[in-house]
């Protein structure tokens, strides 16, 4: 039990959370926290490239995108059930991340940075032109599909249900990482890649390893998404826009942490949706998260989590 | 006597690409709500009095949004009816969001046939469906010249023009007409000099096509900068809008499809004598209302708005009731005419909601700066310049 | 294929390809000077864009004066920039400043739109058009290629010809051995960002010259100025000019092969690839 303490407030923050729509049964709340959790299993999946092995990557949103395309194709065009889609949902990035492993993952900092970028615009302009997936316009499911989970309303929860159970996997896996071997080997890569190799960890294979395993839940995310919003187009599937804010929620909460990416993702989407529905504030929305980044980079660089266990070193155990 | 509010949800793209088209839209909807309210609200026959009220969004001209936005007018606002956002794209994204939560929405501003395959029971749609947008002007460009036989199609790779472009090219094709060049360009293009390259490669006798506002001006401009020499122009959406007109030279001569102009007149009866219902105010009652809230010209996007409202009104009224499932048997039985046209419904299956009673006219600006109806005859307050002068 | 249009397409594409050249080479610049990538580059350069045309519409300032104006404004912007979001985190490893920058990024994004909204907007003001024979080119933009060119000459005589230029070129090669010489390595730090800002800006307000604008276009050339600096060669500004035209001469040309919706999959896949096999693009880093 001592062994999971670090876990726990992680997992039980994020099953509270799951389990506050379900015991209302408030279509409203249950649509914010789907927004939530998310945004969480998101931020944690990019923890584990970005925060484990510290590896940048600005578009970690292909993966959600490719994930979303194939799973999305496999039921509407295919007739494939939901499971099965969530499973080619799954795989087809994770095929993805390996060769891009083999290939732009030799590419130190900033280069790797920019060559995800063009991965992600690439893909969304090839997507686009691909008529299978419906070109430009996308696709769109037909509405009677719901009808195969009992209607709209049960296939809504259903969904939900899902990804509450996804983004639990994800925080579990991504503490399963962090205290195994394969995990420490991968934050010595973080410190410092060469010295890493020169003490036995094969970089080039446990940085592809991580690459693989943060791109498996965006994508098992991205089609419970685009089967709840019935259709996909390639500007929703690959926004460069959301990439970027998973960087500021993990950076907010805290790096390399089980529990930063919770919190980050946490906090942002709050502040963004408290402020995306006030006329005022919603452009102001970005520019204050581009504030909080900044101050962040510049002062606190290791997020809420890190700050906290710096000052409370009692919290470290169970703040991992 | 009871008084009870109705809130009508939608979001309008105050900012983004759409803006100018959604603002016109948003403002035609909001004038009928003032009428209904000044009017006193509608009366059911057990006495209760419903008064209008709007709640909405930015929708940024953002699909993404939209989703999320919708679900909330349908969950935590309790819309009791949505209107739809401007654009196809938008709408279908709506729609779903609609259907999930069974609320009734009246689509404007959103002609894409596709939307209504989808299976949905509670969409209708108030505009001209795109696959009837530019038969009209194929039809005026036979009727001007039968040796122009090339036409060139560039349109947005949106839902909607993509639809039109479609079934145009169908169209076209059917009636013996070459399509020299049919390519079509994504949406936030601004630069079109690359395949303005193409088209004037391909030498065509017109160029149909176009999208929405903001690139179907910009693509005018640049023909105009380029000197392309062509006869014939029709381009979606950006030429009925009255704000085209700051092109200046450029507009000129430059025709598109309408859904409503000013000069259209329907009539209570007209509509008695076609056996179908009237309601609403007379075209010129619409058009002095509007400028005189608005300070300018109504285009259709604005009337697409209050006919929206206006059926709204006849589903309630005839439904004695705002029952979602009463609405729609009265919107399925509807036959109206308004100032804006007929409007009547696909009721089958397969394409449920869809709009079958309107039609189209085509406008073109003269060389005064003003846009005139040039189709079909019937409607036409000038002679359409035929070729252009490039 | 027609000849016309390939014509048309060289000359269109070269034209708007020095603009993206004088774009890129500010981002060029700053990276080959200080190891940073300014991911803010493209609302700068939505900056510029809406400087000329907020200078045309409201003050009837001709749109090429307004360029000399807001370029002015651009070297004031990057020096607050720099010591906004960069001074401090200039030695930290290579994220802090991709965030830092990428903060000032949605900062300007953020107020920008809530001033201006997404909507498009037109500097109207037309030169008149060129016509050679069979193909057409509007002035603006004959003009915009020019003043690109002259940007670029000015661009390359202060580095080379004058002693801010050469102390420049001195801290992009050894920033160290610079400060040993006595060169105060802070303010031309910030010298150097503000020049790369200042190129930026100006590409805008060419821009703006020729196509319609908006603030999120910025983003747009941003991602093109990105394949082209790894196309030329990071750090490296000759690069960064051949790198545009060669980018601008793409969109051009290749339209007349294929469907226009396929440059964009030949730019990006162009770029992965550069980055995989020669990341050190055409013509090297300037000085390693």
């Amino acid at each position: 039990m001592k062994r999971f303490a670090g876990l726990l407030i992680s997992l039980i923050v994020v099953v509270i959370l799951a389990v506050i729509p379900m015991i209302s049964g408030s279509a409203a709340t249950r649509e914010s926290m789907f927004t939530i959790l998310m945004a969480i299993a998101l931020a944690s999946s990019l923890n584990i490239l970005l925060g484990y092995t510290g590896y940048v990557s600005f578009g970690h949103i292909v993966f959600f995108g490719v994930g979303g395309y194939v799973g999305f194709f496999t039921l509407t065009q295919l007739g494939w059930n939901l499971w099965l889609s969530m499973v080619a949902g799954g795989i087809a990035p994770a095929i993805l991340a390996y060769l891009l492993g083999k290939s732009i993952l030799r590419l130190r900092g900033a280069y790797f940075a920019l060559a995800t970028i063009g991965v992600n615009e690439a893909m969304r302009a090839l997507v686009n032109n691909l008529d299978a997936f419906g070109g430009p316009v996308g696709m769109t499911m037909k509405f009677t599909v719901y009808k195969d989970y009992g209607g709209a309303t049960q296939a809504l929860w259903m969904t939900y249900r899902m990804l509450a159970l996804v983004t639990i996997v994800v925080v579990v896996t991504s503490y399963l990482v962090k205290k195994s071997k394969f995990g420490l080997g991968l934050m010595a890569i973080r410190e410092d890649e060469d010295a890493a190799e020169v003490m036995g960890v094969r970089a080039p294979s446990a940085k592809t390893w991580s690459y693989v395993l943060s791109a498996i839940f965006p994508g098992l995310v991205g089609v419970l998404f685009f089967f709840k919003n019935g259709n996909i187009e390639p500007g929703d599937a690959f926004r460069l826009q959301l990439s970027i804010e998973l960087i500021v929620m993990v950076m907010l909460g805290g790096f390399g942490t089980v529990f930063g990416p919770i919190l980050g993702a946490g906090v942002y989407q709050q502040l963004r949706k408290s402020l995306l529905t006030s006329p005022i504030f919603k452009n102001v929305q970005l520019a204050v998260a581009g504030l909080l980044l900044l101050l962040i980079i510049l002062f606190i660089p290791t997020g809420a989590t890190g700050w906290l266990r710096k000052r409370f070193p009692r919290l470290r155990r169970v703040l991992e | 006597m009871v008084t009870q509010t109705v809130t009508i949800g939608f979001t309008a793209s105050i900012t983004g690409s759409y803006n100018t088209e959604s603002t016109r839209q948003v403002d035609g909807l909001q004038l009928w709500m003032d009428d209904v309210n000044n009017a006193g609200g509608i009366h059911l026959s057990d006495g209760t009095v419903l008064m209008f009220e709007s709640k909405s969004y930015d929708d940024e001209s953002n699909k993404d949004r939209v989703q999320e936005l919708y679900t909330t007018l349908a969950t935590t606002d309790n819309a009791d009816f949505l209107i739809s956002p401007y654009s196809s794209g938008l709408t279908a994204a709506a729609s779903v969001i609609a259907e999930q939560y069974g609320k009734v929405m009246i689509t404007t501003g959103a002609a894409s046939d596709d939307n209504y395959k989808q299976g949905y029971t509670g969409v209708y749609q108030v505009y001209t469906p795109s696959s009837r947008y530019l038969t009209s002007s194929i039809d005026l460009l036979a009727s001007l010249d039968s040796s122009a036989k090339k036409i060139a199609f560039v349109y947005e790779n949106s839902t909607f023009s993509t639809g039109v472009a479609e079934a145009a090219k169908a169209y076209a094709e059917g009636l013996g007409y070459d399509v020299v060049l049919y390519e079509g360009y994504d949406a936030g293009t601004t630069d079109f000099s690359a395949i303005i390259n193409k088209v004037q490669a391909a030498a065509p006798d017109a160029i149909l096509g176009g999208g929405h506002f903001a690139d179907g001006e910009a693509l005018a401009r640049q023909l105009n900068e380029k000197q392309v020499p062509v006869k014939f122009v029709s381009l979606l959406v950006a030429p009925p809008e009255p704000s085209f007109s700051e092109l200046g030279d450029a507009a000129k001569g430059i025709a598109g499809p309408s859904q409503w102009e000013p000069q259209v007149k329907f009539t209570e009866e007209g509509a008695v004598a076609d056996g179908t219902t009237w309601i609403g105010p007379t075209g010129e009652d619409f058009v002095s209302e509007y400028t005189a809230a608005y300070g300018e010209d109504p285009s259709y996007h604005a009337a697409g708005g209050y006919a929206a409202g206006l059926l709204l009104q006849y589903a309630i009224q005839t439904a004695d009731s705002i029952d979602p499932d009463a609405i729609k048997a009265a919107l399925d039985g509807a036959d109206l005419t308004t100032f804006y046209g007929n409007i009547k419904f696909d009721t089958s299956a397969d394409n449920h909601g869809l709009q079958v009673g309107h039609a189209m006219v085509v406008v073109q600006w003269d060389d005064n700066l003003v846009k005139q109806i040039v189709w079909p005859e019937s409607a036409a307050t000038a002679a359409p310049i035929y070729p252009l002068g490039q | 294929m027609s000849i016309d249009a390939l014509l048309a397409g060289f000359v269109d594409g070269l034209l708007i390809g020095f603009v993206y050249g004088v774009a890129a080479m500010g981002l060029t610049i700053i990276f080959g000077v200080m190891d940073v990538i300014n991911l803010a580059h493209g609302p700068l350069i939505a900056i510029g864009m809406f400087g000329v045309y907020e200078l045309f519409t409201y003050l009837g300032m001709n749109p090429y004066l307004a360029i000399i104006l807001v370029a002015i404004g651009g070297l004031l912007v990057g020096i607050i920039v720099y010591f906004t979001a960069v001074h401090r985190v200039i030695d930290a490893p290579p994220l802090s400043s991709l965030l830092s920058t990428f903060s000032v990024n949605m900062m300007i994004i953020g107020v920008g739109t809530a001033i201006l909204s997404t909507s498009a907007y037109n500097v109207n003001f037309s030169l008149p058009a060129v016509s050679a024979g069979p193909i057409t080119v509007t002035g603006n933009r004959i003009a915009a290629g020019l003043i690109a060119i002259l940007v670029t000459a000015l661009l390359y005589g202060f580095l080379y010809r004058t002693r801010p230029g050469k102390y420049i070129r001195a801290v992009a090669n050894n920033r160290q051995a610079a400060e040993l010489m006595g060169i105060p390595s802070t303010r031309i730090l910030a010298l150097a960002f503000g020049v790369g800002t200042m190129l930026a800006m100006t590409a805008g307000g060419l821009i703006a010259t020729i196509l319609p604008i908006n603030i999120l276009a910025g983003g747009t050339y941003e991602l093109k100025s990105f394949v082209i600096v790894v196309l030329g060669g990071l750090g490296n500004p000759l690069g960064a000019l051949i790198g545009g035209l060669i980018l601008g001469l793409i969109e051009g040309l290749v339209p007349i092969f294929l469907k226009v919706t396929w440059v964009p999959v030949i730019e990006f896949g162009l770029f992965v690839l550069i980055l995989l096999v020669m990341p050190q693009g055409l013509f090297g880093k300037k000085d390693s």
